[in-house]
């Protein structure tokens, strides 16, 4: 590795790290805030708060109906990640391992709904979704929350396809297995650490997906994230520590998610799902 | 495949296999049904949508926007904040990024840095307004070293907006960047410096070149993402005046007025402005040199 001596070199890298530092504690300030709020009893004008308690805990799992909001989110997330691997892992196992005319085509399609930001391409959506009569229900809520994670998981199951050696399915089809046998038996136990990682990626999206969900969500099909847009929008009509609850309660649900995701894909992951595209351009 | 022109006239299935369509190829069917019926569909619908107002010729919903400075001026208001927002991310991203590839546990800083885009916009727009708030840390931080005398207004405008962008922002651009940064073999690196280049010269010479195609496309992904800002616009800054951004005008079309069209309409304004940006940014990408970033012979 090179190393640079000099006293400009070493002021440059200590600068850099005082930028990351001063990020990271403004962001890890951010979270504790609204941890401690929400274990405050009153905390007005001072640096912490007069005491502690966890009641908010308990006024907001009433007051925002947090149960019926959890096993909500659970059913369109869980609901979500099953349909999305269905599509998506065999739509990229064709892509993977077939060159056919007009694939690139077929990859734009998919590369687009994860480019355009929800937000552009949710309005329209909801709007046929509502002509459609689905506007507003469970099902409209997961069609939507569906458009990005589809071409999320084929553009992440691609790489984990295209490593296995296509000799094994050759070896398969020559012992009689069809497609689907080919599928159960071979290639999904071998897919299993690309699958779940890709699952999991799709199943903190989703609890996280603030835009589609609240263009296309009625009252009984509100997820976690929603809910705390709701109650924040409202803020001044419930205690500000409820909604801190009520924060902490959908920052857990999110972070066991991505905690467990992160033990199959590394950060970086989460991120640079689009780093196919520049070698396709 | 020369031998293959000897061989009888083959069946359509064979002929069709030949050339990579079988019985693998058809599951990509469902997927890219579901695309097109989901995404694709909706997104024609609503442009036809947009040409068919309430009142007025087809191009009325363009010209009501166009015309309307309480509309118009969204569009402006939204590259205010995300055009910043997003050259700031970088410039800062790209040399954390060069320091952070030569750590060989980068895995907690990592971690740290997905957090905020993993919560997403609502909590961090929640967080922030307790931690920037006139009570918050950060201002009695500031007031704790002198630095300023009476509470800083970070809420409720558009610096709070901004914070929020940034907050989001930067570890997408950071973590976008690492990805291109650690693509460059390091090999590269230390054939300049033995021939001599300073640290400036082996960035500008080496690494630049190589990077500017990753890094227009960091650009573009994070200047997409900025310009969609929406929840903490309305939460964290003033909805009604300095942040009223372009989603903001799109969503009181469609949800507060029940104007279908002209919500559509204002989507695609969304979308062309967006495209327009895109196709710029590739455009000047073009420019520069394209090609492996990978070391060796050859």
């Amino acid at each position: 590795m090179i190393r640079d001596t000099t006293i400009g070199a070493k002021l440059w890298i200590t600068a850099i790290w005082v930028v990351v530092g001063f990020f990271v504690l403004n962001l890890v300030a951010m979270i504790a805030t609204v941890i401690l709020s929400s274990f405050g009893t009153r905390w007005l004008g001072t640096w912490v708060p007069a005491g502690l308690t966890t009641r908010w805990y308990f006024s907001a799992w009433s007051e925002f109906q947090l149960y019926d909001v959890l096993v909500v989110t659970f059913q369109i997330a869980f609901t979500v990640v099953a349909l999305s691997g269905l599509l998506g892992v065999t739509a990229a196992y064709a892509l993977a391992r077939r060159d056919f005319p007009g694939k690139k085509l077929v990859m734009l399609l998919f590369l687009l709904p994860l480019l355009v930001p929800p937000i552009t391409f949710g309005i329209p959506l909801a709007t046929v979704l509502y002509q459609a009569g689905v506007g507003g229900t469970f099902w409209g809520v997961v069609l939507a929350n569906l458009v990005p994670t589809v071409p999320f998981v084929i553009l992440v199951m691609i790489p984990f396809i295209e490593q296995i050696d296509p000799k094994i399915e050759a070896a398969a089809r020559v012992f009689g297995a069809n497609t689907f046998k080919l599928f159960l038996h071979v290639l999904l136990p071998m897919l299993v650490p690309g699958i779940l990682a890709a699952l999991l990626l799709v199943l903190v999206r989703t609890v996280g997906m603030f835009e589609l969900t609240f263009l296309t969500a009625g009252p009984t099909s509100q997820t976690l994230v929603v809910a705390l847009y709701y109650s924040v929008f409202a803020s001044g009509v419930r205690a500000v520590q409820s909604i801190d609850a009520m924060a902490v309660i959908y920052m857990i649900t999110t972070l066991v998610w991505l905690l467990i995701a992160l033990r199959f894909v590394n950060p970086t992951q989460i991120v640079a799902r689009a780093k196919q595209q520049p070698a396709s351009t | 495949m020369s031998s293959l022109e000897h061989t009888p006239p083959a069946s359509l299935r064979q002929r069709l296999a030949l050339k990579g369509l079988d019985g693998v190829t058809l599951l990509v069917v469902p997927a890219a049904l579901f695309t097109l019926a989901i995404f694709v569909y909706p997104f024609l619908y609503g442009l036809l949508l947009s040409f068919e107002p309430k009142e007025g010729g087809i191009f009325a919903n363009y010209q009501h926007f166009f015309s309307d400075p309480f509309l118009y001026n969204t569009i402006a208001t939204t590259l205010w904040l995300a055009v910043p927002v997003t050259i700031i991310s970088l410039i800062l991203a790209l040399p954390i990024a060069f320091r952070v590839r030569l750590m060989t546990r980068q895995r907690l800083l990592t971690t740290i840095l997905v957090l905020p885009v993993t919560l997403g916009t609502v909590l961090v727009a929640e967080g922030l307004l307790n931690y920037l708030g006139p009570q918050g840390w950060f201002s009695r931080t500031l007031m704790l070293f002198g630095i300023i005398d009476s509470p800083v207004k970070l809420t409720n405008n558009y610096w709070g907006v901004f914070a929020s962008l940034i907050i989001t922002g930067f570890p997408f651009t950071f973590l976008l960047t690492l990805s291109y940064v650690s693509g460059i073999d390091p090999a590269l690196e230390q054939a300049a410096a033995v021939h001599g280049a300073r640290a400036w010269q082996r960035f500008r010479h080496v690494f630049l070149p190589l990077l500017i195609p990753g890094l227009a496309i960091a650009f573009l992904l994070s200047f997409v993402q900025a310009f969609a800002v929406f929840p903490s616009a309305i939460l964290l800054g003033a909805p009604a005046g300095p942040t009223r951004v372009i989603s903001i005008a799109a969503y009181q079309a469609a949800f507060e007025q029940y104007d279908y069209s002209m919500a559509s309409a204002i989507a695609m304004i969304m979308a062309a402005v967006q495209l327009v940006i895109v196709v710029a940014i590739l455009f000047v990408r073009n420019l520069f040199y394209r090609g492996s970033t990978a070391g060796g012979k050859g």
